[in-house]
């Protein structure tokens, strides 16, 4: 099932073709429009008549969010305010928040593309489509609920939040796709065990779930508590929002909508760009966007590219499922850690609540971790030897993981916090120099 | 013959026996035994109570991870080396014991003493045949 299957389905040389012209054009458009590109291209001794093929791509200069936190909250558009029709911000929990906006056919791309990747995800204009992403200057709700629109499915906006009245709804308005973070779909399981339902009783059969990187055992948890096919779907509001790429039911890779994103891979320390099958970070470059352009942004997402024949048939490109953000990496005495590593191996043990949390810290000039996981009914004993022994597997197993010595803390069921939007894994108690 | 033991996880934090204990309280579940076997991180206690399904139950729903375990109480006269007769009987016939602890207050004919141990038939059928008393768990839950 496609949404738009000439663009979905196009041979890969007319694709090339049709990305050449639109780069073209965007690259244009950011030269004239955005003093920040034009500074740039200069200075990199660039102008837009030298882009002549995709090879060319990479004579252009990075965008990264620093040079978007630059330029807030407006530097980076590339039409005046008044072609603005929506403005999405990041949380700045990081830093200065970015800021987004969207012309209206902005708007219509978006939905466009959020409406194929529905359907890439298994969704169709009968779903009930419980869209559990935050509405807000967040992209996830609006996102969907656009997409989800533009499908012809009907769509609850019911946001995040109020967990019990979420799986009332779900049961009663008989919801059958599911949208929200991985994180707050292990805790509506959660819930709707608590109130004594099961999946049965609920007419879910997917879940479209992104805006934090999860892992394949992950997946499976989800699959299993609630008894859906889970889809990993990817975006970023600086690219665009939700809907920059997505799984289709082959569950093996994310399809990029080429015909409006260039992605590439890159070495993160050199910058310079590798070949397919080669790990590294994640690069676009928007084809479309009239509001906010990018060029080669750098996404800080570690992932890879294939193009080899997917049997969905969809021709685009394929990312690996991003494994962690190198904004949420964590060097821990050197060694690279993400949060995601040790979900994996908590599912993989299988015993234990796939909550957890990382606390960072520094005793002396040493960093250490310390892993609080949560006992559930099935690890636990009455026998002292066989819960520390069960410890000790968990210790041993992250630690043969991460190549890192770690604490395990065992803590008492619910005690870590449940999310509602992006799960926080990870405090960091460590002096900033 | 076999009693109902209730085993809570508890984290080394303030406050966490007292919850439990004034949570049981509030549901009228009143408290026959108990030990606590701690480590530097965590504890876990056990019980024995009058109700120990509803005891169960309560402290479930009130998000304590909880498991039920079968344990022996048995009865032994109270004077110096009463349990060491038992331990000897146990001894010989090869059955370890996990842990032990004793009863508050007396049984009906002396005093009592809760083990836990893996061979739970074995040894029941032990002490009986070595004349202990072994206490059925609805005559522990109504002392």
């Amino acid at each position: 099932m496609y949404w738009n299957t000439r663009y979905e389905t196009m041979a890969r040389e007319e694709l090339g073709q049709l990305q050449l012209e639109r780069l073209q054009v965007t690259v244009e458009r950011a030269y004239y429009n955005v003093p920040h590109y034009r500074r740039a291209m200069q200075q990199a001794g660039v102008e837009p008549g030298d882009i002549r093929s995709l090879e060319d791509l990479k004579k252009l200069p990075f965008t990264t969010k620093q040079d978007l936190r630059d330029n807030y909250p407006y530097g980076m558009f590339a039409v005046p305010l008044s072609e603005i029709v929506r403005i999405h911000s990041s949380s700045g929990t990081t830093g200065k928040p970015t800021v987004v906006g969207y012309t209206r056919q902005d708007i219509n791309t978006w939905s466009e593309l959020m409406a194929r990747s529905l359907v890439c995800g298994g969704a169709t204009k009968d779903d009930v489509i419980h869209n559990a992403y935050g509405y807000g200057l967040f992209t996830g709700g609006l996102g969907v609920h656009y997409g989800a629109e533009r499908l012809g499915a009907s769509v609850i906006p019911i946001s995040g939040g109020n967990t019990k009245r979420q799986v009332m709804i779900m049961k009663d308005y008989g919801s059958t796709v599911l949208t929200c973070t991985p994180s707050y779909a292990l805790f509506l399981a959660e819930v709707i065990r608590e109130m004594g339902l099961t999946p049965g009783d609920l007419r879910l059969k997917c879940g479209i779930f992104g805006a934090e990187p999860w892992s394949d055992n992950m997946r499976k948890e989800i699959e299993k508590k609630l008894g859906i096919s889970a889809i990993d779907i990817y975006g970023l509001s600086e690219v665009i929002g939700p809907g920059v790429s997505i799984e289709c039911e082959q569950k093996n890779g994310l399809h990029i909508w080429e015909d409006h994103f260039l992605p590439e891979i890159i070495d993160p320390d050199t910058g310079e760009p590798l070949p397919y099958g080669t790990p590294g970070e994640l690069v676009f470059t928007s084809l479309t966007k009239e509001a906010l352009p990018v060029i080669r942004y750098r996404t800080r997402d570690i992932s890879m590219l294939s193009v080899e024949p997917c049997s969905c048939g969809r021709t685009h490109v394929r990312m690996r499922r991003v494994s962690g953000r190198t904004d949420d990496m964590l060097i821990i005495r050197g060694v690279n850690v993400f949060p995601s590593q040790v979900e994996s191996v908590l599912l993989e043990i299988g015993e234990t609540e796939p909550h957890y949390m990382l606390i960072v810290d520094r005793e002396g000039t040493l960093d250490t971790l310390e892993v609080w996981v949560e006992v559930s009914e099935q690890m636990f004993s009455d026998q002292v030897r066989q819960l520390e022994a069960k410890e000790n597997r968990i210790r041993a197993e992250i630690e043969s993981t991460l190549g890192l010595t770690v604490k395990v803390k065992l803590v008492e069921p619910k005690t870590i916090e449940r999310s509602e939007g992006k799960a926080k894994r990870v405090i960091d108690r460590r002096p900033k120099n | 013959m076999r009693v109902n033991q209730i085993s809570v996880f508890l984290e080394n934090k303030y406050g966490r026996l007292a919850a439990v204990t004034r949570l049981l309280g509030e549901t009228g579940i009143n408290i026959r035994a108990l030990s606590i076997a701690d480590t530097s991180d965590f504890g876990i206690l056990r019980l024995i109570v009058n109700e120990p399904d509803r005891a169960y139950q309560v402290l479930k729903e009130n998000g304590f991870t909880v498991s039920q375990t079968e344990v022996i109480g048995v009865e032994m006269p109270d004077r110096p080396g009463g349990l060491a007769e038992v331990l000897v009987a146990l001894e010989q016939a090869s059955i370890s014991i996990e842990y032990l602890y004793a009863f508050l207050g007396r049984g009906p004919n002396g005093a009592l003493v809760i083990f836990r141990v893996e061979q739970v038939e074995n040894a029941i059928q032990v002490l009986k045949n070595k004349g202990f008393r072994v206490v059925a768990g609805e005559d522990i839950y109504a002392l």
